[in-house]
């Protein structure tokens, strides 16, 4: 840590502040920042992609009928990582059908204990290989190393180790009466989590009795191609997984297949509604995670440098590319302009960059698409007259790559307060009661997540309660574990993932 | 002398504790299984449907802000109140059918049963839905269910007084509000209902019931935003435009096939409230 008497060089909208928390000047003031050169601290190890990916259909990787395949880039580097299989309608179709033939000759039958010990298998596998994968999935997502490695990887492994154990022990996810698997399941997951988001959807599936068609998405189906293989490397029966790749058009012959017996998606609202309107004559049932505009609410009487900690954890994490980002913060207004001040100290030591070093905290954003929505909402912000501050870090020359950002000043018709953002990029605003934090806090269409952080318990709890979300965090924040429910309020979605709840939404009530 | 001359109910919807007619003064006649007149009841608009999700609305917070335990005990009073008048709602369903000469009393008898198990729901399904979590890091995490709001009913032709107290109590137990379409062919049944709801302890507001044209109306429950699920007996076309219309506001729906057996104990239990619930996981860290 240096220590400086006018952090100003170093901070690009730093006058405004400094006029207001002028009792700071000649104070000492810690800095991080870019007063010293990081060495760099690259991850290497190989994560073993191969040139070319084609789909997984029935226990085998097989070449897409349309013959065509389109090129995955690495976000940081812009430069191809590898090829994946477009698949098409008959790709699909194929696809259920092995899935239909895996459920019904194989999987189904199969006693809970041994379809465990395959489940129990590929969480094993995972964790042996838990670098590579990390690795893969910083190239193809552009993730910080430190995330993949450290949350992804791990808690992938951990979904499929917790559901692994349900399989044999299903007659207790529904006290009093009896279940049985749905049959075939078609899953559509989204690019922020690529493999943990394959693991939320396929592990529970699996343990209940279910097969599996899963596409992911077409920026990041890398890691679910190499999962794709440990799923051969763990002898698990032919067709009870199968993967197939593309974009919104083999997303949409998916989702409207006729063998699926439940469709679960995580994603966009607008995607999910379009797959709701898709499935409304057949009824079929339907999981569906979206998206969010979590509050963060801090009082006064909060542990202020934890609550810096977290507010940062809850936009920044994964470049804010987080449908439960704690993207609006509503601090109380007696605290607000200190403890904006803090923030953006804190935000001025983050460290935007190759997200294979060690050292990142910022990687790379997923998508030219993304960076594009994000400057879009950025600029909006500004036009509508919140006040903008992005610290002075360099940004690679190449790749897409976004400043962390916070907006103060914002009021809650923004566009930067109502939609969602998906990127590094917080929006500040303040109250003065608990009433109007919760009334400000519920003012959305989202109700995925919420935060609070106060030192005054029954606070939490009535806040807690308050809030129109379906995961609260008080005094933490993005916090997920195998055991624990999660998934949104109103137009945020409807069932969960995680937990006994969560495997319930995966059986049939009989 | 002359004969005295019977006093003639006017059927009217019950709304928001009160008993109104429909706000365009429509109504369609009802007749009995004899093919006689009995009454003209409020063909509702979207107007009234409207109207009447503001009043369950209104009556959500005070409804589900009440202990368990309380909920428990005025849907048992509700129960209690429709076993009171069990010959009066008996009269009525035989009015209107030539099978409810018979199944009538059962019909009445199992819609009291069905209260009272709901009734005693109220402070048990928690425990049975809900969960700690034993999550791997040091925290306090629970998942604990909330009310989802304002539900949709539509309600069935079948069965149009234990279906419909069936769909009322499994999704008012946990603390949600409802507006009920009743039953097109036979609406009477409910609107006798609703006289017995007003003397009940029930809040007005927490059950609306309304009566008209399912054609007319499907296509509002479906897009009304501040409705939150809807919970239908349904097919073909009505069951596709309601769950088409959901999708605008990303809502839940239920369908249920008319020929459901309503006495069968799968239509009843703590699974049917879980539909309507929503699951809140919350986090604090364990420290000092």
């Amino acid at each position: 840590m240096a220590i400086t008497l006018d952090p100003s060089e170093n901070e690009s909208a730093s006058k405004d502040s400094k006029k207001k928390h002028g009792r700071r000047q000649g104070m000492p003031e810690l800095i991080f920042g870019d007063l010293w050169e990081y060495d760099p601290a690259p991850e290497t190890a190989d994560p073993r992609i191969r040139q070319r990916y084609d789909l997984f259909i029935g226990g085998r990787f097989i070449a897409p009928q349309s013959g065509e395949y389109f090129t995955s880039i690495n976000p940081a580097t812009e430069q191809p990582v590898t090829e994946i299989a477009l698949a098409n309608s008959a790709d699909v179709d194929s696809a259920y059908m092995a899935a239909q033939l895996a459920y019904e000759t194989v999987w189904r039958d199969m006693t809970g204990r041994e379809r465990g010990k395959y489940i129990y298998r590929i969480a094993r596998l995972l964790q042996d290989r838990a670098r590579e994968f990390a690795v893969a999935e910083s190239i193809d997502g552009g993730k910080p190393i430190r995330e993949s490695r450290d949350f992804d990887v791990p808690m992938a492994a951990a979904h499929f180790f917790y559901h692994a154990g349900w399989a044999d022990k299903l007659a207790y996810v529904a006290p009093g009466r009896t279940v049985e698997p749905i049959g075939v399941v078609g899953q559509v997951i989204p690019w922020n989590f690529p493999l943990l988001m394959l693991a939320w959807k396929i592990a529970p599936a699996m343990a209940a009795g279910n097969c599996v068609v899963l596409k992911p998405a077409e920026t990041t189906s890398a890691t679910a191609m190499k999962f794709a293989e440990l799923l051969q490397e763990a002898e698990l029966p032919d067709g009870v997984v199968n993967i197939v790749t593309g974009a919104g058009e083999t997303g949409a012959a998916l989702t409207g297949h006729p063998a699926a017996r439940k469709i679960a998606f995580t994603g966009s609202t607008e995607v999910g509604k379009l797959i709701m309107r898709q499935l409304a004559e057949r009824g079929t049932r339907m999981t569906m995670e979206l998206g969010g505009k979590a509050a963060n609410v801090v009082f006064e009487d909060s542990p202020i440098d934890q609550a810096v900690e977290g507010v940062v954890n809850g936009i920044f994490f994964n470049q804010g590319h987080v449908c439960c980002a704690g993207s609006r913060l509503l601090i109380q207004e007696s605290i607000a302009d200190s403890f904006v001040h803090k923030l953006q100290q804190r935000m001025a030591s983050l460290r935007v960059g190759d997200p294979l070093d060690k050292n990142t905290d910022i990687g790379a954003i997923n998508s030219r698409e993304q960076l594009d929505k994000i400057c879009d909402l950025v600029e909006s912000g500004v036009a509508e007259g919140a006040k903008l501050y992005q610290p002075a870090c360099p940004l690679p020359s190449r790749g897409f790559f976004f400043r962390p950002t916070l907006f103060t000043e914002v009021t809650q018709s923004h566009r930067i307060a109502r939609e969602e953002i998906f990127g590094p990029v917080l929006s500040i605003l303040t109250f003065r009661t608990m009433d109007e934090a919760i009334e400000k806090a519920n003012n959305t269409m989202y109700g995925l997540s919420a935060g609070v952080w106060t030192d005054k318990g029954s606070r939490i709890l009535r806040m807690a309660a308050e809030l129109k979300a379906g995961v609260v965090w008080a005094n933490t924040f993005n916090k997920f574990d195998p055991s624990s429910p999660f998934g949104g309020y109103k137009e945020s979605g409807f069932g969960r993932e995680g937990g006994r709840q969560g495997l319930l939404d995966y059986l049939e009530l009989s | 002398m002359t004969a005295r001359i019977p006093v003639v109910k006017t059927p009217k919807v019950y709304v928001g504790g009160a008993f109104i007619r429909s706000e365009s003064g429509r109504t369609f006649p009802v007749y009995d299984s004899g093919g006689q007149f009995v009454a003209n009841v409020p063909q509702c608009t979207r107007k009234d449907l409207r109207n009447a999700v503001e009043a369950a609305a209104k009556a959500g917070p005070g409804w589900s802000a009440r202990t368990p335990y309380n909920r428990g005990q005025i849907i048992y009073r509700l129960a209690e109140m429709l076993e009171a008048r069990a010959d009066e709602m008996t009269s009525v369903l035989r009015q209107f059918s030539p099978e409810w000469t018979t199944a009538a009393e059962r019909e009445v008898a199992e819609s009291v049963d069905r209260l009272v198990h709901y009734a005693g729901w109220a402070d048990k399904y928690e425990q049975v839905l809900g969960s700690a979590n034993p999550v791997a890091a040091p925290f306090f995490n629970f998942t604990i269910t909330e009310p989802v709001g304002v539900i949709g009913i539509i309600a069935s032709d079948a069965s149009p007084l234990l279906g419909l107290i069936t769909q009322i109590a499994a999704t008012i137990v946990s603390g949600n509000t409802i507006v009920a379409l009743a039953s097109e062919s036979t609406p009477y049944p409910a609107i006798t209902l609703g006289e017995m709801l007003a003397t009940s302890d029930l809040p007005g507001g927490v059950v609306n019931i309304i009566t008209g044209c399912r054609k007319e109306l499907i296509p509002t429950f479906a897009t009304h935003t501040h409705i939150r699920g809807i919970d239908a007996v349904a097919t073909g076309d009505d069951a596709t435009s309601l769950r088409r219309g959901a999708a605008d506001s990303v809502k839940r729906v239920k369908v249920r096939q008319p020929d459901i057996d309503w006495s069968s104990d799968r239509a009843e239990g703590v699974y049917e409230i879980r539909h309507f619930v929503e699951f809140k996981t919350v986090w604090h860290p364990i420290g000092a």
